[in-house]
């Protein structure tokens, strides 16, 4: 097995509050301590001098294509982007083809991907056969199959008492609950933000309310259950701030937010910006100011990109007949330092929310530098400049509303399970 | 803001499809040439031979009379050919994106497309993917913009009220889903009216409607109270099922424009509708064959105006050659 040092990298690693210049040593794919090298070899090095070396990404919801798909984003191109992304795990929703609603679908999700050079996949099981919001699934299985959680992805479960039920069987075995909340009459055939734009625009527009109502409904079931329940992409302030107070009430609650909601607003969908449709849309100014206040109070934990590759016929119709979606593995991490130029966050508590709190919130060990850790890791350089170009995407969706962009910040290495993937070594060493 | 389709480089209008982003000038010299067209059929003039060779397309993807029967006619007295697609005959009902369509037509050398399409802001996108020398001029997009229809009413209206500046306007009725609610409003701003407002029941307001620079009434008497000029606008009977309002009944009780509630505007108010009325829901009968109303001097002056608009757009220079004998 070969070694490998990581050598003079600022070493981040939020999960055990270590922010110093030093080396990192990977060993039988895992991280070692620094004593154990003193008398072995060393087959391979990096030299991160001016690089930053923190744990490999987590992106917590990202659409990666599916297996022999005839889409242009298969598993393989999306494997590819989210490593040059420095994302060494992604944890996808059940919404895919077939449903994962049984055991056997989790385990071949998980065997499949355990095969190939990519990055850690974990689904989430769904919560209701089918999506369909009618019959439970065999949660327990389903966890013992290696799904990480249950959810309904972002088919709505309307019936309340079965969502009650749903969250007291998920609780009796210890499964978190990750619920996209939206009131499926309030949203309607809505597709922007209800406010300015879709006044000006003539567009179909969701209000607030599609949100906060069912987040409501959802708290008060979290309330009576106890369960561990995870909102996923929450998009308005109103949303952040119940959250936050049923936290403060002590309840098991978390919640992310997608990178773009924490950037762009409903302004961006003017010139009928098909690029900037989204789901949950785009909010107002006053909602993305509560996104970033709730990240830095920590109510929001956990930053993911929502990458949903389309094609891009798919984006070239009139606005409401366009598909919804960002294709954002490739940019997940520039943008989150952009909330460190603009002071959102630290550079520590960015790199937490790609790091250590998604691995908190899935349940899972990766996230961390500390020895003995499955070798996770991204090295980046925070002053490399690029322009996002779509055509040198490596995912199958070029849709991004970010095209032109410069962004700062360029992952230099990737390494999944000790085993570098992207980047190059500076050659063999003799020591 | 992206950068506005419809002026090319050199400040021409290339595309028309809204009143957005347009400066007063523009629309000034397309009213005044509109003007100028009005009294052609009884001067003896039926074509003037402006467009001759060119090749306009009625490219309808929703149902229309008045405005594909009216850019017809305007396209035609600049002596174009014109050709009329309804969606019913056209192979997007097959599956072919519009995109699609319009690149199969343009591969036949036509000029300009009159666009009509359910979806907010399909002629924006045409004309974001067009070449440099086709026009796409927006026969009403979804609820975003009816534009040729808001500058035919400021036409009709600057022809009884000669100026603008102390216009007070009240447009009533379905603004939620209304095109030609939000183009009036952006035009009349522009041209600076002194006060727009805006009545209707709170279900057909949409939010924050207030930002494109109207004054907002639920009350349709306190509404009407001293303006000079009243917009009816058509209710979809298809949004009248308890949804948005409860009853036809109800809603002519509290928003149609009777003989009685137009005694709170001004004496010598004039009353439009950009048609097809629906008698009796939101207009009585007396009031729409009233002196008052101009709704069929609006749809002759939409012929004048389209004829304008394609001029403009189509007949480069040689507007100003013609304004110049």
């Amino acid at each position: 097995m070969k070694t490998t040092a990581i050598r003079n990298g600022r070493v981040i690693d939020p999960a055990n509050g270590i922010d110093l210049v030093g080396d990192i040593f990977i060993k039988n794919r895992r991280i070692v301590e620094h004593s154990e090298f003193s008398n072995i070899s060393i087959d391979r090095e990096i030299d991160a001098s001016g690089l930053i070396v923190c744990p490999g990404l987590i992106d917590i919801n990202a659409k990666m294509g599916e297996r022999g798909s005839s889409q242009s984003s298969t598993m393989q191109t999306e494997s590819k982007a989210a490593l040059s992304g420095g994302i060494t795990t992604a944890c996808i929703q059940p919404d895919t083809q077939p449903v994962v609603d049984t055991p056997a679908m989790a385990h071949m999700i998980r065997t499949n991907t355990e095969q190939q050079t990519g990055p850690n996949i974990l689904p989430l099981g769904a919560l209701t056969i089918g999506l369909e919001g009618e019959t439970l699934t065999e949660m327990a299985a389903l966890k013992a199959a290696g799904c990480v959680g249950v959810s309904n992805a972002r088919s709505p479960v309307r019936n309340t008492l079965l969502m009650r039920r749903a969250m007291q069987y998920a609780s009796t075995f210890d499964i978190t609950v990750f619920i996209h909340s939206f009131d499926p009459w309030l949203t309607g055939n809505g597709r922007v933000h209800e406010g300015e734009m879709s006044t000006r625009l003539g567009l179909p527009a969701v209000p607030e309310a599609a949100e906060t109502v069912a987040v409501a409904r959802d708290l008060a079931l979290v309330d009576t259950t106890g369960v561990r329940a995870h909102f996923s992409q929450v998009s308005c302030a109103r949303s952040v701030s119940m959250i936050a107070e049923s936290k403060h009430r002590g309840l098991n609650v978390s919640a992310d937010v997608a990178i773009h909601n924490l950037l762009l607003t409903e302004f961006d969908v003017d010139g009928f910006n098909t690029m900037c449709h989204v789901q949950p849309p785009l909010r107002g100014e006053d909602d993305r100011s509560g996104l970033r206040k709730g990240l830095k109070d920590g109510t929001i934990s956990v930053i993911c990109s929502d990458h949903r590759p389309c094609r891009i016929d798919d984006k070239l119709a009139p606005f409401v007949q366009t598909a919804a979606g960002i294709s954002g593995l490739e940019t997940l991490l520039p943008l989150t330092l952009k909330l460190v130029d603009e002071e959102v966050l630290d550079l520590t508590e960015a790199i937490a929310c790609l790091t250590c709190n998604p691995a908190r919130t899935l349940g899972i060990g990766a996230g961390s530098l500390a020895p003995q850790s499955v070798a996770d890791i991204c090295i980046f350089d925070p002053d490399r400049t690029w322009t996002v170009d779509p055509d040198n995407m490596l995912s199958g969706g070029r849709n991004t509303p970010f095209a032109g962009m410069e962004m700062r910040g360029k992952v230099t290495h990737t390494f999944v399970n000790g085993k570098l993937v992207t980047g190059q070594t500076s050659g063999s060493v003799k020591s | 803001m992206p950068q506005d389709v419809q002026i090319d480089s050199d400040g021409r209008l290339r595309h028309f499809i809204s009143i957005q982003a347009l400066p007063r000038e523009l629309i000034e010299q397309i009213l005044e040439l509109a003007e100028s067209y009005i009294d052609f059929p009884t001067r003896g003039i039926k074509k003037v031979p402006l467009l001759r060779g060119k090749t306009v397309v009625n490219l309808f993807f929703e149902p229309s009379t008045r405005t594909r029967t009216t850019f017809e006619i305007a396209a035609k007295r600049l002596s174009a050919d014109v050709i009329n697609l309804q969606s019913d005959s056209m192979s997007t009902v097959k599956g072919e994106t519009i995109l699609d369509t319009v690149k199969t037509l343009q591969a036949m050398h036509t000029d300009t497309f009159i666009v009509r399409h359910k979806n907010s802001g399909a002629a924006d996108l045409i004309a974001r993917h067009v070449p440099p020398h086709v026009h796409i001029i927006n026969g009403g997009d979804g609820r975003y913009s009816h534009p040729t229809q808001a500058l035919l009413d400021m036409l009709t209206i600057r022809q009884h009220k000669h100026s603008f500046e102390n216009l007070t306007v009240a447009i009533v009725g379905d603004i939620l889903h209304s095109r030609v609610a939000r183009s009036e409003i952006t035009a009349l701003n522009v041209l600076g009216a002194a006060e727009v407002r805006i009545v209707a029941p709170k279900t057909l307001i949409p939010t924050r409607v207030e930002k494109l620079g109207v004054k907002v009434y639920t009350d349709m008497a306190k509404g009407l109270k001293d303006v000079d000029v009243v917009v009816m606008l058509r209710l979809q009977m298809e949004r009248m099922e308890g949804q948005l309002v409860p009853s036809p009944r109800e809603y002519y009780q509290c928003y149609g424009l009777t003989e009685e509630k137009l005694k709170n505007a001004k004496p010598d108010a004039m009353v439009m509708h950009p048609g097809p009325i629906n008698r009796g829901l939101e207009i009585a009968s007396s009031v729409a064959d009233g002196q008052r109303s101009v709704i069929l001097s609006q749809v002759s002056n939409g012929i004048a105006v389209r004829m304008a608009v394609i001029a403009k757009i189509m007949g480069g220079d040689s507007t100003k050659r013609k304004s110049a004998t």
